[in-house]
C-alpha cells in the first residue's frame, strides 16, 4: 500500500479560504443554506439598520465597550512587563461569546428563521445562545456531549432556565466534537426553519469569516484603549485558542500592525508527550473536520483523535482555519500552556488582582507570563481575558484541594 | 505528512467537471457501475444497492455479509468505511461504525471487502467521508481502490466544488465518483453536481440523515424528476428506504434504490452473525422483489 505525499497545487484565492485552509466540506443538502447565510451576512454588514441594531444591543445589553484593566501586581510574574487585560469577562453571560451570538441571532430573524441550534462544550456558548434566543423569541435547542453535561450540570440548568432545550449527546467521545456532529445532523434535517448558530471560527464557509467579523470589535476597542492608556501599540497581543474565536476577535485589527506580535496559546493538557492535549499546532497535520480544512488531531487513518484539556472550551481536536493560515504564513505564533501552567496563572490572577478568570483565559495569562519574561520589563502586553471563572469554580476548587469528592469544603 | 491540499481549480464547478457524457453507461467490462445499471435498465427494472459498513461485527464477518447480499440479489454493494465523525449517518449506521472502529477497523479494510465482492460478481462501490481519503492521499486511494477492483466512491461530505483532487484521481483511474443532490439543491447546483458525477447521481430522498422512514412522501420523486430534467445519467435514491413497498415505489421513478440502515439493523439486532446474515438474506430478497415490482415510467 502506498501512501504518497501530494503537494498543494498553486493556490488561487477563493472565497471562504484562508490560503489553502477553510472551505466547505459538508453534505450538498446544506450548501444552499450556507449560500443563503453568506449572502445575508454580507448584506447585513453593509446595512446601517443591522449594524445600528447590533451596536445598540452591545451598548445596552452586552455592556460594550468592555473595559481594559492594567494589572501591575500580576505583571510582576510576567518579567515585569506592563500587562493590560481586555475584559471580555465583564460582558453579559460572562464571556466574549455573546458578541457573535447576538449578531447571528439578528441574522436568523432577518433570514426569516424561527429556530436556532448550537453546540456547546463548557456551556458558555450554549448559555449565550439560549440568552439571545430568549431575548429575541427564538426556539432554541443546545447540543452538549453527555460527558460535558455531567461536568457542567449548573450550566445545563442555566440554559434550561433561559428556555432552551438541552440535548445530551451520548455518541462517540460524548464531548464537543460529537455535539457538533449532532447539531449538523439536526441542521441538515431542519434547515428550512433553523439556523445553526455556530460558536467559533471554524466550520464550513462562511462561518469562520463571519464569526471573526462579529468578534472583531474586541480588537477594535482594545487597540484604541491601549493607545489611549499607554500612548503606543502593545508589543504582543495574547489570547487563548480553542476553536479560536476570541483570539481572531482581538488579533484581526492588529494584523496590519507589523510590529505587534500575535500570540495564540493552545491547551497543552497533560503535556504533548502524554498525547492528552489540544495543542494542534504543536502536534498535528492538516485535515478536514466539521466542514473545514485546518490543523487536525488525527490518527494514521485520518480518524479524529480526542483532545484533552482541563478547560472544556479549549478541548477541541481542530482549530479555526484562519489561525492555520496565520500560523503557516508566520504572522501569528502559537504556543501552549499545560493544565498545570494555566492553573498557576489562574491562581495568580485571583490572588494578585481579585479577578477570577475562566480557565480558558488562564491559558492566555500563562502565555503572558512566558512572553513577558522573554521580552523583559520594557514590553507592553495586551491579554484577552475572554471569560470569567464563575463556571469553573467547581473544577478549580477540586484542582486546589478546596473541596472533596462530595463537594464539601475542606 | 500525507494530507494533500483539497484545493486546486478555482472558479466554477463546471470547469472541474468531466467532459464525457457516455461514462454513465460504460461497458460491462469497466470497473464502474454503469454496466450493471445498463443491464437493469434493459431488464426494465431499477437496481438494488445495498450498504453495509466494513468491520461490523468484524472485518471477516462484514465481508461474509456483503457477499451474502450479492447472492441474495443486491446488484451493487455499497461498502461503508467507518469514520469517527459520520455526520450524514443516523443512529443505526453511526452505531455500527463506532463499534467497527472500536474493534479496529481500518481504511484499507475497504480493499479487502472490495476484492471479495468483485469475486462474488457485483461491483463494489465505496462510501466514506472525505478526510479518510484526503489523509490517504486521493490519488493513492484511487489507485489502490481500482487495483482491488473497486467501482468508485460515494462521497457524502464532498461537493464537486471542493473535489478537484478527487476528480483528477478518478479521471486517471477510471473510477466512478458519485456526488449527492438533495431536495434543497438549487437548479444551478443540480446542473453542476450532476455534471461532475460518474456512475450515477445519488439523490437524497429527503432532508436529513440515513435511517428508515415510515413514509417517503413525494420529496423523493420530486428530486428525481428535477434531477432527470438536467441530466441523462442514472439517478439512484437513498435515505429512508427500508421496505419492499418503498423499494417498489422508488423503483417506479428512479434507476436504483439504495438501502442502508434496514440492512445494517439485520446485523446489529442479531444474536450472532449467522442469524444476522440469514435475516439479511431475507430482507435483501424482499427488496430485490420490490425493485422488480416498480412500474417504470
Amino acid at each position: 500500500m502506498t501512501q504518497q505525499h501530494e503537494h498543494a497545487p498553486v493556490d488561487v484565492p477563493r472565497p471562504g479560504r484562508f490560503g489553502q485552509f477553510g472551505g466547505r466540506y459538508v453534505p450538498e443538502a446544506l450548501i444552499p443554506a450556507l449560500e443563503e447565510l453568506d449572502e445575508a451576512r454580507r448584506k447585513a454588514m453593509l446595512d446601517p439598520g443591522f449594524l445600528g441594531e447590533l451596536e445598540h444591543l452591545h451598548r445596552t445589553y452586552t455592556g460594550r465597550p468592555s473595559l481594559v484593566t492594567e494589572v501591575p501586581r500580576f505583571a510582576q510574574h510576567c518579567g515585569g512587563a506592563r500587562v493590560i487585560l481586555k475584559r471580555e469577562d465583564l460582558n453579559h453571560t460572562g464571556s466574549h461569546k455573546i458578541n457573535n451570538v447576538l449578531a447571528q441571532a439578528l441574522l436568523t430573524k432577518r433570514m426569516g428563521k424561527t429556530r436556532v441550534i448550537a453546540e456547546t462544550g463548557a456551556g458558555q456558548h450554549g448559555v449565550a445562545t439560549a440568552t439571545a434566543a430568549a431575548l429575541m423569541g427564538l426556539e432554541c435547542r443546545i447540543y452538549m456531549g453527555k460527558v460535558d453535561t455531567e461536568r457542567q450540570a449548573l450550566n445545563v440548568a442555566r440554559m434550561r432556565m433561559l428556555g432552551a432545550e438541552v440535548v445530551a449527546v451520548p455518541t462517540g467521545s460524548a464531548t464537543l466534537k460529537d455535539a457538533i456532529n449532532e447539531a449538523l445532523r439536526d441542521w441538515v434535517t431542519n434547515v428550512h426553519n433553523t439556523h445553526y448558530l455556530l460558536g467559533t471560527v471554524t466550520g464550513p464557509a462562511p462561518f469562520p469569516e463571519m464569526v471573526r467579523d462579529f468578534h472583531r470589535i474586541i480588537g477594535v476597542e482594545a487597540r484604541a484603549q491601549v493607545l489611549d492608556l499607554a500612548g503606543r501599540l502593545p508589543d504582543a497581543v495574547i489570547a487563548c485558542v480553542g476553536g479560536g474565536s476570541n483570539a481572531m476577535g482581538i488579533f484581526h485589527r492588529f494584523i496590519d500592525d507589523a510590529d505587534v506580535r500575535l500570540v495564540g496559546v493552545e491547551a497543552g493538557g497533560e503535556g504533548i508527550e502524554s498525547g492528552r492535549h489540544a495543542a494542534r499546532f504543536a502536534a498535528s497535520e492538516p485535515g478536514v473536520l466539521h466542514g473545514t480544512f485546518s490543523y487536525l488531531m488525527q490518527n494514521e487513518d485520518g480518524q479524529t483523535i480526542e483532545s484533552h484539556s482541563i478547560s472544556a472550551g479549549l478541548d477541541y481536536p481542530s482549530v479555526g482555519p484562519e489561525h492555520a493560515f496565520l500560523r503557516d504564513s508566520g504572522r501569528a505564533e502559537y504556543r501552549y500552556a499545560t493544565d498545570e501552567q494555566a492553573m498557576r496563572a489562574f491562581e495568580l490572577l485571583c490572588k494578585t488582582e481579585g479577578i477570577i478568570p475562566a480557565i480558558e483565559s488562564a491559558h492566555a495569562l500563562a502565555g503572558a507570563m512566558e512572553v513577558g519574561t522573554e521580552l523583559g520589563p520594557d514590553a507592553l502586553l495586551l491579554v484577552n481575558l475572554s471569560g470569567r471563572g464563575d463556571k469553573d469554580v467547581h473544577t478549580a476548587a477540586h484542582w486546589f484541594g478546596l473541596i472533596d469528592e462530595e463537594g464539601n469544603a475542606q | 505528512m500525507s494530507a494533500a491540499s483539497p484545493t486546486s481549480t478555482a472558479g466554477s464547478t463546471q470547469a472541474a467537471a468531466p467532459t464525457g457524457t457516455a461514462a454513465a453507461a460504460g461497458p460491462e467490462a469497466g470497473l464502474g457501475v454503469g454496466g450493471v445499471l445498463q443491464r437493469c435498465r434493459e431488464e426494465g427494472r431499477a437496481a438494488l444497492v445495498g450498504y453495509l459498513p466494513v468491520g461490523f461485527p468484524d472485518v471477516p464477518g462484514s465481508v461474509r455479509a456483503m457477499v451474502a447480499m450479492v447472492e441474495a440479489g443486491v446488484d451493487i454493494v455499497e461498502v461503508g468505511v467507518p469514520y469517527s465523525d459520520p455526520l450524514m449517518d443516523g443512529p443505526v449506521i453511526a452505531y455500527a461504525a463506532d463499534q467497527a472502529l472500536k474493534r479496529g477497523a481500518r481504511v484499507h479494510d475497504l480493499f479487502t471487502a472490495t476484492r471479495a465482492i468483485r469475486d462474488a460478481g457485483a461491483p463494489p462501490l465505496g462510501m466514506t467521508y472525505w478526510n479518510l481519503m484526503l489523509h490517504y492521499g486521493p490519488m493513492a486511494f484511487a489507485r489502490d481502490l481500482a487495483a482491488a477492483g473497486g467501482a468508485g466512491m460515494i462521497t457524502p461530505d464532498l461537493v464537486p466544488d471542493e473535489a478537484a483532487a478527487w476528480i483528477e484521481a478518478t479521471d486517471e483511474t477510471g473510477l466512478d465518483r458519485v456526488f449527492l443532490v438533495a431536495p434543497s439543491s438549487t437548479e444551478q447546483r443540480l446542473v453542476s453536481v450532476t455534471s461532475a458525477c460518474r456512475g450515477f447521481v445519488y439523490a437524497a430522498s429527503h432532508m436529513g440523515v440515513t435511517g428508515a422512514r415510515a413514509d417517503l412522501g413525494d420529496a423523493a420523486s420530486v428530486i428525481v424528476g428535477r434531477t432527470k430534467a438536467v441530466t441523462d445519467k442514472p439517478v439512484c435514491v437513498g435515505l429512508g428506504v427500508s421496505t419492499r413497498a418503498q423499494a417498489a415505489e422508488v423503483a417506479s421513478f428512479a434507476d436504483g434504490v439504495i438501502v442502508g440502515s434496514a440492512l445494517v439493523r439485520c446485523l446489529t439486532e442479531a444474536d450472532d452473525l449467522d442469524s444476522g446474515i440469514a435475516r439479511l438474506r431475507d430482507v435483501v430478497a424482499e427488496l430485490a422483489a420490490g425493485v422488480r415490482e416498480g412500474t417504470r415510467a
